[in-house]
């Protein structure tokens, strides 16, 4: 029987022939990723009397979102998560000078296509882009799923985005996905799963991929899936994985609905405070003055993100009202960055280049807003008070956008640079 | 599954997580973001909730970020139920993994005001305004779901497994 992306990975991991979306199973999990969070995980494990997690080697934890610590608290939050890898022996432990948890999955090997993954961060659907189900969950269901190695599913429907065509210079795939919540609601797969395919979709590097996948979680998305074509493949290849089962769609499969956007005429977005489908093309922003431009995130914090901004700024300034501040996703992103220049462009601009990790994104620390400041930023989320004041905007943007607008003052149109 | 029956605040759409629970309180105990909780939104809602209230929201409720601190200080504020238009998956999720009942209905905030009683039956997934109206139903839960609400939250199915350790 034609089956989804989505149906075919639950019923591989639950032992089933078939699966139909509205199904409850139980199913196998193939990793389990914890940020911080596994200090909580880790308690509520002990307060249920369990010593042991179902498989250390499944068992991945990386942190990032306090990096370094910015309070005394969250420091001894790292210690409790250092102690208890430690008490459950767990080898795959990357402390804090690695990156965005998200990214690390992705580069280091851990997230393979086909596989059920769940995280403790909501933007665990980032490694739908080489084909995994994975999402988010909280702590105590991690717990759940450490000491049993399984958890309940509701078996999703699924939305297909057809993507098709080539993007425009100076558009990129942020726009693609602001392009879909502006027109389509922050609901619009929401309990649901998300097929990206098409032309467009094939055309797009990993790094673009991922940035769809990462934001496929504001569209409400439960788990997100690209293909594992050869551009798969080929990042596959560079990583110490073993075997795993290539993602293909099968069109005909019944999904719930199918959207397709034509990339070739798709403009620079933005998406104005304070939810993710308040979206307007740059172009038809009245003059917003930022006060703060942040590039970096799990959702666009990866060396052709940082690039894209310097080559825009290259030669030109961050305008002296703005603070622009660059948040590589991950060390290996840093370091590439270092050796082709990308940084000493961006540092040549004006830009303030920190350390991988969250950063602002999660408004804990690094570069938080006054009230009546605005930010652009390439990151995924502009709830109010995300980013310090709840009396503070944030706007969310391509890299691409918030460069322009570093070197402009005010949130402008790259193309017009 | 007991019924609830409690004064209703009335939310809006799209109220995410990072409303009820700011990321600077990330690091936080439980006691000190109850004093922050949904502030943004409500100010007087630390001090005006008491013990039984239940939360009537529309769509989208819960959406954002994975941090389960946003059921828990609901829960911990007394908030004995959850009837929104639709929810954020993962917090929906949460809520029923720390023994928070929630209950999806359609078209739910409309037919109250803030201040009125909700009589809510979880088991049968339904919603009524004490004040008059008609019984609304919502979507049931999966008997694992509601199994799990009962016994107040999964790390009891858990420590049952286990016999409480290991
Ligand atoms: S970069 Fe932002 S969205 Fe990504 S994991 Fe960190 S806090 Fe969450």
């Amino acid at each position: 029987m034609a089956m989804t992306s989505a149906e075919r990975i639950l019923a591989r991991a639950s032992g089933r022939d078939t699966v139909a979306p509205g199904d409850y199973v139980t199913a196998d999990i193939d990793k389990a990723m914890c940020n911080e969070g596994f200090a909580a995980v880790a308690m509520n494990l002990g307060a249920a009397g369990i010593s042991k997690v179902f498989d250390p080697e499944r068992v991945v934890v990386i942190m990032d979102h306090y990096v370094p610590p910015p309070t005394e608290r969250a420091a001894m939050i790292q210690k409790i998560v250092r102690g208890a890898v430690s008490a459950f022996g767990l080898p795959n432990f990357y402390d804090g000078r690695y990156g965005v948890a998200h990214q690390v999955m992705m580069e280091r090997g851990h997230a393979l296509p086909g596989e059920l993954i769940v995280g403790t961060d909501s933007h665990t659907c980032t490694y739908g882009a080489l084909g995994a189900a994975s999402c988010g969950i909280g702590f105590t269901e991690m717990a759940y799923a450490l000491a049993t190695g399984r958890l309940w599913f509701r078996v999703p429907e699924t939305v297909r985005f057809h993507l098709e065509g080539d993007l425009p210079p100076l558009v990129m795939s942020k726009d693609v996905i602001l392009k879909i919540a502006g027109d389509h609601g922050a609901e619009v797969a929401q309990y649901r799963a998300a097929e990206f395919s098409g032309t467009g979709a094939g055309a797009m590097t990993m790094a673009s991929r991922m940035t769809i996948s990462n934001m496929s979680m504001e569209i409400g998305a439960k788990f997100c899936f690209f293909e594992t074509d050869a551009r798969a493949e080929e990042f596959l290849h560079g990583l110490p994985v073993g075997g795993y089962d290539p993602l293909v769609f099968d069109e005909s499969a019944r999904v719930f609905a199918e959207y397709s956007l034509d990339l070739t005429s798709l403009e620079p977005q933005v998406a104005l405070p304070h939810t993710v489908e308040n979206v307007q093309p740059v172009s038809s922003l009245e003059r917003t003055p930022i006060h703060q431009a942040l590039l970096g995130s799990c959702t666009n914090g990866r060396l052709e993100d940082l690039q894209a901004a310097a080559l825009l700024l290259k030669g030109r300034s961050v305008h002296p009202d703005v603070r622009m501040l660059v948040y590589p996703a991950s060390w290996a992103v840093y370091r590439l960055a270092i050796d082709d220049g990308t940084l000493a462009d961006l540092v040549d601009a004006g830009a303030i280049v920190m350390n991988p990790g969250c950063g602002p994104c999660f408004g804990s620390h690094g570069g938080l807003l006054a009230q009546d400041e605005a930010c652009v930023a390439s990151t995924n989320r502009n709830f109010i008070g995300r980013m310090g004041s709840d009396k503070a905007g944030v706007y969310l943007a391509s890299p691409a956008t918030v460069a322009a607008s570093a070197a402009a003052g005010y949130i402008a149109d790259p193309r017009d640079l | 599954m007991e019924q609830f029956q409690g004064r209703v605040w009335l939310l809006g759409d799209n109220l995410d997580t990072d409303v009820i629970c700011p990321g600077r309180l990330l690091d936080a105990p439980i006691e000190e973001i109850a004093e922050h909780a949904l502030e943004s939104v409500r100010p007087e809602f630390r001090a005006e909730v008491r013990p039984g209230d239940v939360i009537v929201a529309g769509g989208n409720f819960g959406c954002g970020s994975s941090r389960e601190q946003a059921p828990q200080v609901l829960k911990a504020m007394g908030i004995s139920c959850v009837v929104a238009e639709s929810f954020g998956r993962i917090f929906f999720r949460s809520a029923i993994a720390i023994g928070l009942p929630v209950l999806a209905c359609k078209d739910v905030a409309g037919a109250f005001a803030d201040g009125d009683t909700a009589s809510i039956d979880v088991e049968k997934a339904s919603v009524t305004n004490v004040a008059g109206g008609a019984v609304m139903s919502g979507e049931r839960l999966s008997p694992e779901m509601l199994e799990i609400i009962t016994r107040g939250g999964i790390l009891e199915l858990l420590k049952e497994k286990t016999g409480g350790a290991q």
